[in-house]
């Protein structure tokens, strides 16, 4: 059984830190697909299109036919435990650091044998597993085996922990409390157990509501924060960088408008200065101090998350503006991810469909409340996702866009 | 030369006539006009550093800076407003010069403004400031102390609640009066407009935006230190940047005032 994990005692200051060490990042193209599923959370496998054979490891033919025709399918990962051994000695820089580690040969029911990380909690040869694909600290998809039933303290164990970026006794900065989606970020790692909940503030004097009950709560601190302000930035940075492990950037600026239906780049501007700049400004801020922490003990830094939009991947003329600062900021996400990933910090991106606020009030529902959305970044964190589509209409979108990205274009342009 | 000017700067030398800066630091952490979100906002004050002795210059210092032309001490030209829209050299490249220097009167609101935050400056308040300091020239700037500057903290000075901005300012009246009975060049606040916070509401709304503006008057407002000014014989120096078209804009204000 797993024990629950602890609160970490204060780290001795006169240790260095522990740098950060990676495990082995190299794949073939092909075996990126493996990754790209299990950036979604998603365990799949190629499936041969003429002989139906499902295979593992990914090659470039089927194993069996020689057929090109593979797809990657999703796959339950059930199956049973055929043999356990424990990592006692390994050169690699990452695994020396956290032997022994166990590695189990699972017999999944597709017919496919797999090597997989495994969970504290599988019992010995012959049991029931369920494999899942998870990103390692390379951002790479690997296997995991876990116990079949759910078992206590699950979350904890730490040979899974080295895949998740669970908030639990973490430290977490959570850029904008004026929402109702930031304040229900804020309740919702509480409950996952966050140790400390820095919440940025802009502009003081506006009243907004719920924020003032933030202040309440024993685990937060309300910061000023405008990531307008690249001072304000810089020396928020540099007095809590050291501590943050989880950065959660929800600031946002949401103006519906297109081209023609509001006259300058004034609100266009203000949108960009915030969705895209902001993320510059703090990324140039936080980023080497979290880069310095990714192995910094049972809390280290781990996990950056971008709220981004649904709207990023394809413009959504309605909300044109706003579309396309989601879309610089998505594609300087991809740059933070790259700067990252040598310390092992995941950066995970959030693609929520319409948030239902006031700057969506006049669109139809499905709309993600901000309890569904919050929920769905901690369970990210959680489950070490990378890109995350929360709400009917962003899994719609998302499926629409992955089929055929010109014909969702075409479709959204009305 | 003229005699005057060659006393005056030698008093100026002599510390016999003060400079008194009236003038808020512009800084990211001064607040800034808001206006509801869907409309359009003044940009904050904003600095972004170019290069500081390092690889990006390495032997100066300098900043790029961004703001509205409404943002922190500033200057408001008539055609900010739409009643002094069609106004003859309503923008600040083009209002006479000789406009921005001019003497100053202070009357005293601080205590009113201290007791409530929504105070009004009335005509009979000015007629009982002129009581004792005698009747304001004309061409005279008007300034009304508040000690709202003293307000460091955003959000006093702000002093927002949920139905909006409290501020002091003056009553329609009031202004009416300034501009018709006494020839004001202008009327100078310490807050963040020359009206005061819950101005929507009054009538006309904005009073002293639609009837200054309208009448070709100027605004000066976010000046700080007017405690430090006797309730006359100040002079003020208060020239905006001259951008073409420019509706305002930020700028020092200086007081000379005498021993």
């Amino acid at each position: 059984m797993t024990s629950p994990l602890t609160r970490p005692r204060r780290k001795n200051p006169v240790l260095r830190t522990r740098l950060p060490n990676l495990p082995p990042g190299g794949r073939s193209r092909v075996a990126l697909g493996l990754t790209a599923a299990a950036a979604l959370g998603r365990f799949e496998l190629q499936c041969c299109r003429d002989c139906g054979k499902v295979q593992y490891p990914p090659s470039e033919a089927c194993q069996v036919c020689l057929s090109e025709r593979l797809q990657w399918r999703e796959q339950s990962g059930a199956g049973e435990l055929l043999a356990v051994t424990e990592l006692a000695h390994s050169n690699d820089l990452f695994f020396r650091e956290r032997l022994p580690w166990r590695l189990g040969m699972v017999r999944l029911d597709c017919a496919v044998t797999v090597v997989a990380h495994l969970h504290g909690d599988c019992a010995a040869a012959g049991a029931r597993v369920r494999v899942e694909a998870v990103l390692d600290r390379s951002g790479q998809g690997v296997l995991i085996a876990m116990p079949d039933k759910e078992t206590a303290h699950m979350a904890d164990d730490p040979q899974l922990r080295e895949f998740t970026c669970d908030p639990k006794y973490r430290k977490v900065l959570v850029t904008d409390g004026r929402t109702a989606v930031g304040q229900a970020i804020v309740h919702s790692l509480i409950r996952a157990g966050a140790d400390l909940i820095w919440v940025g503030q802009s502009e003081p004097w506006k009243q907004f509501p719920g924020i003032e009950a933030l202040r309440t709560l024993p685990q937060v601190s309300l910061v000023p924060l405008d990531l307008s302000d690249s001072e304000a930035v810089s020396e928020l940075c540099a007095e809590i960088g050291g501590r943050v492990d989880i950065v959660i950037n929800n600031a946002e600026l949401h103006r519906p408008f297109g081209i023609a239906a509001r006259a300058g780049i004034e609100a266009a501007r203000a949108e960009m200065d915030i969705n895209y700049f902001g993320l510059l400004r703090l990324a140039q801020g936080l980023g080497p101090a979290l880069r310095a922490r990714g192995a910094d003990g049972q809390s280290s830094a781990v996990a950056w998350v971008n709220l981004l939009s649904i709207y990023a991947l394809s413009n959504y003329p309605p909300h044109g503006t706003f579309s396309a600062s989601k879309a610089a900021a998505l594609s300087l996400a991809q740059c933070l991810r790259a700067e990252m990933r040598p310390a092992g910090v995941r950066v995970i991106n959030v693609f929520p469909g319409p948030i239902d606020d006031e700057w969506n009030q006049t669109v139809l529902p499905p709309k993600v409340s901000a309890a569904a959305l919050a929920t769905a970044i901690t369970r990210a964190l959680q489950q070490g996702i990378e890109d995350v589509f929360p709400g009917d209409v962003a899994q719609e979108w998302l499926a629409r866009w992955r089929d055929n990205p010109k014909a969702l274009e075409r479709e959204l342009a009305g | 030369m003229s005699t005057t000017l060659l006393q005056l700067v030698s008093e100026l030398a002599s510390g016999a006539i003060r400079v008194i800066d009236l003038t808020q630091t512009l800084s990211p952490d001064f607040p800034q006009i808001a206006l509801p979100p869907e409309m359009g906002q003044c940009w904050p004050f904003r600095i972004e550093e170019i290069s500081h002795y390092d690889e990006r210059g390495p032997a100066w210092y300098w900043n790029n800076f961004s703001c509205g032309e409404h943002t922190g001490t500033h200057f408001d030209a008539p055609a900010h407003w739409v009643s002094g829209r069609d106004l003859p050299n309503n923008t600040t490249d083009t209002i006479p010069v000789g406009d921005l220097i001019g003497p100053a009167c202070v009357i005293d609101c601080s205590a009113q403004a201290a007791a409530d935050a929504d105070y009004l400056l009335d005509v009979a308040t000015i007629e009982r400031w002129e009581a004792v300091h005698g009747r304001i020239p004309p061409r005279a700037w008007l300034l009304m102390r508040t000690d709202w500057s003293k307000r460091t903290d955003p959000v006093a000075y702000q002093n927002y609640d949920e139905t909006g901005q409290h501020t002091p300012g003056p009553n329609a009246e009031a202004v009416r009066f300034l501009i018709d009975e006494r020839q004001v060049i202008g009327f100078g606040s310490e807050s963040i407009g020359t009206d005061a916070g819950q101005a929507h509401y009054q009538r006309p709304p904005y009073p002293c935006h639609y009837y200054m503006h309208g009448s070709g008057r100027y605004g000066l407002q976010c000046l700080s230190n007017l405690d430090l000014l006797p309730p006359t014989g100040a002079v003020l120096i208060c020239p905006p940047l001259k951008i073409r078209k420019g509706s305002g804009s930020p700028l020092r204000v200086l007081a000379l005032v005498g021993a």
